[in-house]
């Protein structure tokens, strides 16, 4: 009993009274995080129903209004998520083996190709106010209103139809993007914890589970871009 | 259980991985291919780059197995929100 209570008095400074040590710590910190992203997963699973629902109701449409997105910028967004989840991934490494320099600027790294993603899809998002593909009244004054003749509306298929697809693109490519906001303030956070030295090989939990939030939201871009962005190519996309 | 550390070696590989499967997806999608085989082909590719991450980059592969049934736990109730919600919307036109 006295033995077990003099080590607790030379623990790591990280450790939180209520665990027995660093390692039973990280194991509940990151199965925390993994809880949290199941209720991650049934929250973009709602949505990625609602996508394969209307989908098999209006296939014509969603592949017309799908052809309009820019596979280019769309394909070099997901290039730089599956870079910035391998930088994130470095990141951890870089703790575990004590490389803190590396840590540092890695997690720079992520957080920029972070950013990066934001802009380009911000570039999107401009394209689309200015052909008016933003649905309903969204923005005030700026209704949902794109030209047939540059959609390339075949006969039979309903702008409304087309609508509901932006409606989905902008809910689903939103909430994604608002993840990597949420993500890139995350890694802010660590990173100014990185700098003053925080973390090292026994205490990296923080980082760990940032990456564990990180890595989740690439997966769900893994899927959102051949959805949105590749599902009518096959038929004569532009 | 002590802590496994994932060798950059392997993270290279996944990264790479993830990048080829990435320009497959792009190059398959602008084939027509019969039937539903496009959206099937698009789908596997994605949820094999999603088992990497998983795997690899999010360490599940060496983690503990109450991480592993959490994970199943999220893909079982993934697949009841499916499976329930089609068996109404795909069997409407059968009355």
């Amino acid at each position: 009993m006295a033995e077990s209570y003099v080590e607790h008095e030379v623990s790591h400074p990280a450790l939180q009274h209520h665990f027995e040590n660093l390692e039973q710590q990280r194991e509940a910190g990151t199965l925390g995080m993994w809880v949290f992203l199941v209720t991650e997963m049934m929250f973009f699973g709602g949505m990625f129903l609602a996508y394969t629902l209307y989908r098999s109701k209006f296939p014509a449409a969603f592949a017309i209004a799908s052809n309009h997105l820019d596979i280019k910028l769309g394909a070099v967004n997901t290039a730089v998520l599956i870079l910035s989840s391998f930088t994130m991934a470095m990141a951890v490494y870089s703790t575990q083996v004590g490389k803190l320099r590396a840590q540092v600027i890695y997690l720079v790294l992520t957080i920029v190709l972070g950013l990066t993603f934001l802009g380009i899809k911000a570039v999107e998002y401009h394209e689309k106010y200015v052909s008016n593909l933003i649905p309903g009244s969204l923005i005030p004054g700026h209704p949902f209103n794109p030209d047939p003749h540059a959609m390339h509306l075949t006969a039979g298929v309903s702008m409304q139809h087309v609508q509901m697809f932006y409606w989905i693109y902008f809910a689903m490519t939103g909430m994604h993007a608002l993840h990597m906001i949420i993500g890139v303030g995350l890694l802010s956070v660590i990173l100014y914890f990185s700098v003053k030295g925080r973390y090292s090989p026994e205490y990296h939990n923080p980082v760990e589970v940032t990456g564990l939030y990180w890595h989740f939201v690439d997966i769900v871009w893994i899927f959102l871009f051949p959805l949105l962005y590749l599902l009518g190519r096959h038929l004569g996309g532009h | 259980m002590s802590e496994h550390i994932v060798p950059v070696k392997i993270y290279v590989s996944i990264f790479l991985a993830l990048v080829v499967g990435t320009a497959i997806t792009v190059l398959a999608a602008f084939q027509d291919f019969p039937g539903a085989l496009n959206v099937i082909i698009a789908l596997t590719i994605a949820v094999v780059k999603a088992t990497l991450v998983v795997l690899y980059f999010m360490h599940v592969r060496y983690s503990a197995q109450l991480i592993w049934v959490i994970v199943a736990s999220a893909l079982f109730w993934m697949g009841i929100l499916f499976a329930l919600t089609f068996s109404d919307y795909w069997t409407r036109g059968w009355l």
